[in-house]
């Protein structure tokens, strides 16, 4: 026994950053990639930058009178008020969709779990394509976020009734709940645009259903920003009961979870992130999906380790995502969601013939 | 510490699957539940440890009302071995017998020395020490069944319950799996299917049927051939074993060449 052991254990592989001080490191590497790709990607485009210039324009902006501006003023323009927020607009919606995504497969103990395919993007889109063309402004500037919250919110909820199967959540009816709500709110989404006079409105809930990074502006960053720092803040706190969810239900309620409460919780949080990145971005597909499941085999499954990777290395994809959608072209731009599309859907084919059983084969 | 419970009865969609059960383990005794597939065994252990609530009667581990903990404190009372191996995600052995110390960590604390001595203790309490660093979802049945006995002993908990604890054990680590939980002195309640393994460590035997106990006491007195032939509808052979002392079963087959 302990021979065949000794060989059998020999082949384990300890995931990266495992121990305290590894994982310190790979946080940090993490960030310094992060900053060395926002300074890049604020770089590339059509008007190439100096890196220096970026951060002496940025340090300007962000405390002025440090350094006296010796550029011209539409560079100032171009980094500021153009790229920065953009890039940083990436960098959010990138890190929130992997943090929903890893969160959203702990819950649903799925791995092909994402807040594309489930249809609470569609839910969100219905909310806000409800409030443009209305205009909706009962909660002032948050309308729009808090219209795809509410209708994340439901779209999640509808498919996670409709995936439920006594009392168990089954692969394959997870994702055709997901495909059918998805069909229903992107139905009420086109006919909600259908019937509405031709005006401003419908041209800019089209832009806006193209989805992408384009709109950037510095006021649309805070939200999500905030959503994002808590969402992941709250999640990493509760990483163990996360953990005890991702490998069941009763395992977590005899480890001291409050299932229902904890998993309701989760719910509000997840909704509320997918609502907010939708509302600024549109729906952005597979990058929930893709992240999560390739870090996992990078750092294993602790969400202690999983989620703050998760925040960062989504962030840093999708900055280089959107660098690749606005150069492919250029000077056209490419709608993001082509590109994640395009890099995710071969990686879920592959994802769900490899987890053959869970949908009915054989593994 | 001991188990009481009174009256318990649960149903699902107008079906009553567990009548008016009432039982008790004494502090430290090791008490089975046997019966037929279907008779309510892991029901009433579901209620016991808190994930279906029960219709009507009460269930208190030392006078205190199970249903009434909050889910964290009764985590810290009773240790569970489930049959679900469910989970796609590739935890390592060590890392899912450490979510046993979970109901012992404050929010914000970390991973104690403390938490990693225990964890490699209930390891090498279960012979897995070895595979500490494997991944769970690479283990056999038996070597993910011992797992999870490690993440219950880890849990430190004066209450232990075993639903078909030695479900996917091979003969050796169904006995290895029993006397470790038998030495720990631990009061457990524990559902079995294999009638003597159930004469060979249970100090009391519920016997449940379609949801209601049917016998109860001592092995001695419960396991008698009118009781199978009663509960499982099958001819069976009693007989103390010489060396045990226990009731020592054989089951009787119909085919008359082998019976004789």
């Amino acid at each position: 026994m302990s021979q065949a052991a000794t060989t059998r254990s020999a082949v384990a592989t300890r995931p990266l950053g495992a121990s305290p001080l590894g994982f310190g490191a790979l946080l940090l590497g993490l960030t310094a990639l992060l900053l060395l790709s926002v300074t890049l990607a604020v770089m590339i485009g059509p008007v190439p930058l100096a890196p220096d210039l970026v951060w002496r324009v940025a340090l300007h902006r962000i405390a002025p009178g440090l350094i006296s501006p010796d550029w011209e003023a539409f560079q100032q323009n171009i980094i500021w008020e153009i790229r920065f927020p953009r890039v940083l607009l990436g960098g959010l919606v990138g890190g929130g969709l992997a943090v929903v995504g890893a969160t959203m497969q702990a819950l649903v103990r799925n791995p092909l779990a994402d807040p594309y395919l489930l249809g609470v993007s569609s839910g969100a889109s219905l909310g806000a394509v409800a409030v443009i063309l209305f205009g909706l402004s009962w909660f002032g500037a948050f309308s729009l976020s808090i219209a795809a919250f509410l209708g994340a919110l439901l779209a999640f909820g509808a498919v996670y009734v409709l995936a439920q199967h006594g009392g168990r959540l089954t692969t394959g009816r997870l994702i055709l709940a997901g495909v059918a709500v998805s069909y229903v709110f992107a139905a009420l989404t086109n006919f909600l645009i259908y019937n509405a006079d031709d005006g401003e409105e419908v041209k800019s809930v089209i832009f806006w259903m193209l989805g992408g990074l384009g709109g950037a502006r510095w006021d649309y960053l805070g939200l999500p920003a905030l959503a994002l720092l808590f969402g992941t803040f709250y999640l990493v706190v509760q990483a163990r009961s996360l953990n005890a969810l991702s490998v069941g239900e009763e395992t977590a309620a005899t480890l001291g979870v409050d299932t229902s409460r904890f998993r309701q919780q989760i719910f509000a949080l997840t909704s509320l992130l997918t609502g907010t990145l939708v509302a600024v971005s549109g729906g952005i597909g597979f990058v929930g999906l893709m992240l999560p499941h390739i870090l996992r085999l990078l750092v294993g499954a602790d969400h202690r380790r999983l989620l703050p990777v998760a925040a960062l290395a989504g962030a840093i994809f999708l900055i280089w995502v959107d660098v690749l959608a606005r150069v492919i072209v250029a000077p056209q731009e490419l709608p993001i969601g082509i590109i994640t599309a395009l890099l995710g859907a071969p990686f879920f084919i592959w994802l769900m013939r490899r987890s053959g059983d869970a949908l009915g084969g054989r593994r | 510490m001991s188990l009481t419970v009174d009256q318990v009865s649960w149903s699902v969609a107008g079906a009553a699957i567990v009548r008016a059960v009432s039982l008790s383990c004494a502090p430290g005794s090791f008490v089975g539940l046997i019966g037929p597939n279907g008779s309510g065994k892991s029901s009433l252990l579901r209620c016991i440890y808190r994930v279906l609530q029960p219709d009507a009667g009460s269930i208190q581990l030392d006078a205190e009302e199970v249903w009434r903990l909050s889910a964290r404190e009764a985590a810290r009372r009773i240790g569970v071995v489930l049959q679900e191996h469910g989970g796609e995600f590739d935890f390592s052995v060590r890392e899912i017998v450490l979510m046993g110390r979970a109901p012992h960590k404050a929010l914000f604390a970390r991973d104690s020395a403390e938490d990693r001595r225990i964890v490699e203790e209930a390891l090498r309490q279960v012979d897995m020490l070895d595979f500490a660093e494997r991944s769970f979802l690479t283990l056999s049945g038996g070597e993910k069944q011992r797992v999870l006995v490690a993440r219950a002993l880890a849990q430190q908990t004066r209450f232990l319950v075993l639903d078909e604890p030695t479900n996917h054990l091979d003969i050796r680590y169904q006995l290895e799996v029993l006397d470790l939980v038998r030495g720990l002195g631990v009061t457990t309640i524990a559902a079995l299917h294999d009638l003597n393994l159930a004469a060979l460590y249970c100090d009391q035997l519920y016997v449940l049927k379609a949801g209601a106990l049917v016998a109860s006491g001592p092995p001695a007195t419960v396991l008698t051939p009118a009781l199978i032939q009663a509960v499982y509808g099958v001819p069976a052979e009693v007989a103390p074993h010489p060396r045990t002392g226990r009731p020592h079963i054989v089951f009787l087959p119909r085919c008359t060449e082998v019976a004789r």
